[in-house]
């Protein structure tokens, strides 16, 4: 029987760079915890064996309960692998913050991403367009992220692109994401947010950057436009099919951000 | 009248619910039946009910975390058939409203009306015997504890068939759990039963607190108590730290709630990051809380069943209270992904590996411990070897997400389910487990079952490999928690083998509950007329099993660590000390009904507040107030057991074991 196990949409198939970079620690720590993990597994059950009541070969040692030179050593093994992981910790901390710049010469494009009950909507500000669980991005590009929330809290998390942060009311977050090569990418969210949770699914879209100029253009042909009174539709509680508005009211993240919706 | 109580509370078109209070009454019911029929409630009322007795207070936590552990089961099974069946399209049997209040009450049972109860109802049973003392500092307060947790209990229950419990998670994040997004009762069910056993927890972090640091045995220094009893003060330390923390959290949620405040909310200034922060700052020392009487419980049975004291003893302290410490510095980790800054992520995240190494040291001195022993496979030593090889899994995959950029792809995941499950069951359920069939002799005078023990432990170890090794799989995959259904089908056959896994789990109960049950009508059989069924090196097998009322009828005199193991080596036990002349009366603290009597005005003040019904809470406010100026102006508080008595009590077991 062959099973098609679905690593393609987990954070072991990375496909960018900040989802990279973050398999690559994911394997580095475990794999220096593992040399730790199994060989105590191991000795665990080895030594309870050999010393169990029924063998007379083991030698019984009724008394013996201190060793300064072991005491040494049992505490300087933990110490070791900490500390060789907290420079990992911190390296990595500091390298993969989710608003720092990636390095690249394309101009990062600008997203606002706003968490409603119970969908996504996503606000091209430079493009002038908006869509609704569809995030198309071009690849190749940094991706800024802003981010709130128009209702309770949730997480905003495209598993093989990497890094999730949070999105809540009346607060922004900022998150760079880059999509390596064009593909689509299932995005949800990761904060229990309500009844309406598990459709919280969006796909991303990463289009060549032509294609993605392209679909701009699509998009301003929408037929709604996402003013005043078409966020307030939106934003009622339920799920929505995926779609996009061709033009977006000035100011709507902002004003949603500041909790004045 | 009624508040907000109507008929519609009743979920007269919900069929589990409906038919799972059914069932609970009708068995409640029976047990009422025959309890009455066969004389027994006078008995029980006198002996247990209004006991004051350590033991007996200990021995009901324990049932209360038995019987709640198969309810949070049952929850758990249903969420496990859930998922396996709501795969790519299909919606599955539980619809979200549903669905959500079960992964909420099973959070919250587990951590609060299993594993807490079954920790407290351990040290309750253990820590009091082993410092070789009669009782703990405050008795009074520990059957309010009891009484208090139970009402906590009882509330929980209660909104299965009126009204409903909290749709939001175990911890019940604002704004979610606020008025404007959870209108309905199940926050303020949530809200009011946890105040109300939290209550209880706070009075046994007091009592135990001062317990093991004010009374002990002569001659017990601090560097003679048992390691159970070190992690016992730990933990309880701990609860004293944290708890308050948390009812001041849930105060400010239920001002939210009910009197218009702004601490959470989105409008007018609240902040629900707050509540985050606050909520972690009480729930990762309550992990500790849990975890640290579970290692002292593997430290005592390593040790007795390896033949040796306990390897590293100092070292072992050390690490219990570096642990103790540090628990208290790494809250920011459940939450890396709220946008934090680099250094505060990196330093938290620091902090929490650290713990990893006095854990790590525990581990390495358990290991040593077994070095040079001569180990006997008994059903306590098997769960704590299963216990090693577990935990050190579920510790790797903790220390990974304390990682933060590895956290920022796992945060609540599947594979974070799978890490938390891996640390409480094969942590602080092994322990309890073990703890239970360590000290089942000493509480009740006759052994458990080994096969049947063993039987249950594998299905345990198996079945939790089974269940949740399939999640670490599906959180890599992308798998996030409390999803009700989802779109991918290949995740399915993983689904299928979690709920595999938990129908194991489901058997090693079954047997779990068989074993008692043969066990006690195989009693005459498997009596242990000893005390010391296990060849045990600290004070509580010094005494008989069960141990009278007084534990010990002359104070232990304590000469080493590993006290009685010492009195053995010496040729001397601690009940062939003094002659019969030397028997002097002993004074016990009185039985009282305060405690179940607060309970109950507790269980009518939340019911009341729950429903807004303000005339009912009223009452139960001023029946709590009562009750206690009531108990202020007792006049007996102490009955004497007369040295005749004790003479006779130590005569009997002297015949009994010669």
């Amino acid at each position: 029987m062959q099973i098609d196990w679905p690593w393609h949409s987990g954070v072991l198939d990375p496909q960018g760079p900040i989802g990279a970079a973050e398999r690559i620690i994911l394997f580095n720590a475990t794999s220096i915890m593992l040399a730790v993990v199994v060989p105590v597994i191991v000795l665990t059950l080895g030594i309870a064996w050999w010393f169990r009541a029924g063998n007379t070969r083991a030698k019984y040692l009724p008394d013996w309960s201190y060793s300064g030179h072991i005491e040494l050593v049992v505490w300087s093994i933990p110490a070791l692998v900490v500390l060789f992981l907290s420079g990992i910790c911190w390296i990595g901390s500091h390298a993969l913050d989710p608003r720092a710049p990636i390095a690249s010469q394309v101009k990062p494009i600008e997203i606002d991403v706003v968490s409603l009950d119970w969908k996504w909507l996503f606000l091209y500000p430079a493009e002038g367009v908006a869509s609704v669980n569809r995030l198309v991005v071009p690849a190749g590009t940094p991706l800024h992220f802003r981010l709130t929330s128009a209702t309770v809290m949730n997480s905003f998390f495209v598993p093989q692109l990497g890094s999730q942060i949070y999105t809540m009311a009346g607060m922004t977050t900022q998150l760079v994401l880059q999509a390596g090569k064009p593909g689509k990418y299932p995005g949800l969210s990761a904060q229990f947010s309500g009844d309406g949770f598990s459709d919280m699914r969006f796909t991303l879209e990463a289009l060549p950057a032509d294609k993605f100029s392209a679909w701009v253009a699509e998009a301003r042909t929408a037929k709604e436009p996402l003013d005043a009174q078409g966020y307030a539709t939106l934003s009622q509680p339920g799920t929505a099919p995926p779609g996009s508005f061709k033009s977006v009211a000035p100011h709507l993240f902002e004003t949603i951000a500041a909790g004045k919706n | 009248m009624l508040g907000k109580l109507t008929w519609n509370a009743i979920p007269f078109d919900q069929p589990i619910p409906l038919i799972a209070s059914a069932l609970v009454l009708v068995v409640l019911a029976g047990v009422a039946y025959i309890v009455l029929r066969r004389g027994w409630f006078p008995y029980l009322w006198r002996e247990w009910i209004t006991s004051v007795d350590h033991k007996r207070i200990g021995v009901m936590y324990v049932l209360l975390a038995l019987v709640m552990m198969v309810r949070g089961f049952i929850d758990a099974l249903m969420m496990r058939s859930q998922l396996a069946l709501a795969a790519d399209g299909a919606p599955g049997y539980l619809p979200p409203d549903h669905y959500n209040q079960i992964f909420s009450a099973h959070g919250t049972i587990m951590i609060f009306f299993v594993a807490m109860p079954f920790m407290i109802g351990l040290m309750n049973f253990a820590v009091p015997l082993q410092l070789g003392v009669r009782d703990v500092a405050f008795p009074t307060l520990n059957s309010v504890s009891l009484w208090l947790s139970a009402a906590g209990v009882l509330l929980v229950n209660v909104s299965l068939l009126v009204g409903e419990f909290a749709k939001t998670g175990w911890l019940a994040y604002p704004p979610l759990s606020e008025l404007a997004f959870s209108p309905g009762v199940g926050v303020d069910y949530y809200l009011w039963s946890l105040q109300i056993s939290g209550v209880g927890s706070l009075l046994t972090g007091i009592n135990f607190t001062t317990t093991i640091l004010k009374l002990r045995a002569p001659g017990m220094g601090y560097d003679r108590m048992p390691i159970f009893c070190w992690t016992a003060l730990a933990s309880n330390l701990l609860i004293v730290a944290a708890f308050p923390i948390l009812t001041a959290t849930y105060a400010m949620l239920l001002l939210d709630r009910y009197l218009g405040f702004h601490f959470f909310t989105n409008e007018a200034g609240g902040n629900a990051m707050m509540y985050v922060n606050l909520i972690w700052a009480w729930g990762h020392p309550e992990v500790y809380i849990l975890i640290l009487p579970a290692f002292g419980v593997f430290s005592e049975v390593i040790a007795t069943f390896s033949g040796k004291p306990l390897f590293g003893y100092r070292s072992m302290i050390v690490a219990t209270l570096a642990i103790c410490m540090l628990s208290f510095m790494v809250w920011l980790h459940h939450f890396f992904t709220m946008g934090a800054g680099a250094d505060v992520n990196a330093f938290f995240g620091i902090m929490t590996m650290i713990i990893a190494v006095p854990t790590g040291v525990k581990v390495f001195n358990w290991i040593f411990t077994l070095f040079g022993g001569r180990v006997r496979f008994t059903t306590p030593m098997l769960w704590s070897l299963g216990f090693i090889c577990t935990f050190v899994i579920g510790g790797m995959t903790g220390v990974l997400m304390a990682i933060p950029p590895a956290d920022f792809v796992l945060h609540n995941s599947l594979f974070l389910v799978a890490h938390f499950h891996n640390v409480i069951i094969g942590g602080v359920l092994f322990g309890a487990f073990a703890g239970y069939t360590y000290w089942f002799p000493k509480a009740f005078g006759f052994t458990l079952d080994e096969r049947l023990g063993k039987a249950s432990f594998w299905c345990w170890l198996v079945g939790f490999y089974l269940a949740f090794m399939p999640l670490y799989l599906l959180g890599l995959m992308g798998a996030t928690r409390r999803m009700q259904h989802y779109d991918v089908p290949g995740w399915q056959p993983l689904m299928i083998a979690a709920l595999a896994g938990a129908l194991l789990i489901a058997l090693g109960i079954f047997f779990t509950v068989l074993q008692l049950m043969v066990s006690i009508r195989t009693r005459d059989r498997r009596r242990d007329l000893t005390g010391d069924p296990w060849q045990g090196r600290t004070l509580e097998w010094s005494t008989a099993s069960p141990p009278p009322a007084w534990n010990y009828s002359v104070l232990p005199r304590v000469e080493g660590a590993d006290a009685y193991w010492g009195m053995k080596q010496a040729g001397r036990e601690s009940r062939d000390a003094p002659a019969d002349a030397e028997w002097e009366e002993i004074h016990l603290p009185r039985r009282t009904s305060v405690g179940v009597v607060l309970a109950f005005f507790a269980v009518v003040a939340g019911f009341a507040l729950i429903w807004h019904i303000w005339w009912m809470a009223i009452v139960g406010g001023i029946g709590l107030i009562g009750t206690g100026i009531a108990h202020g102006w007792r006049t007996e508080h102490e009955e004497e057991i007369d040295a005749e008595t004790i003479a006779e009590t130590e005569r009997a077991r002297r015949r009994a074991t010669t």
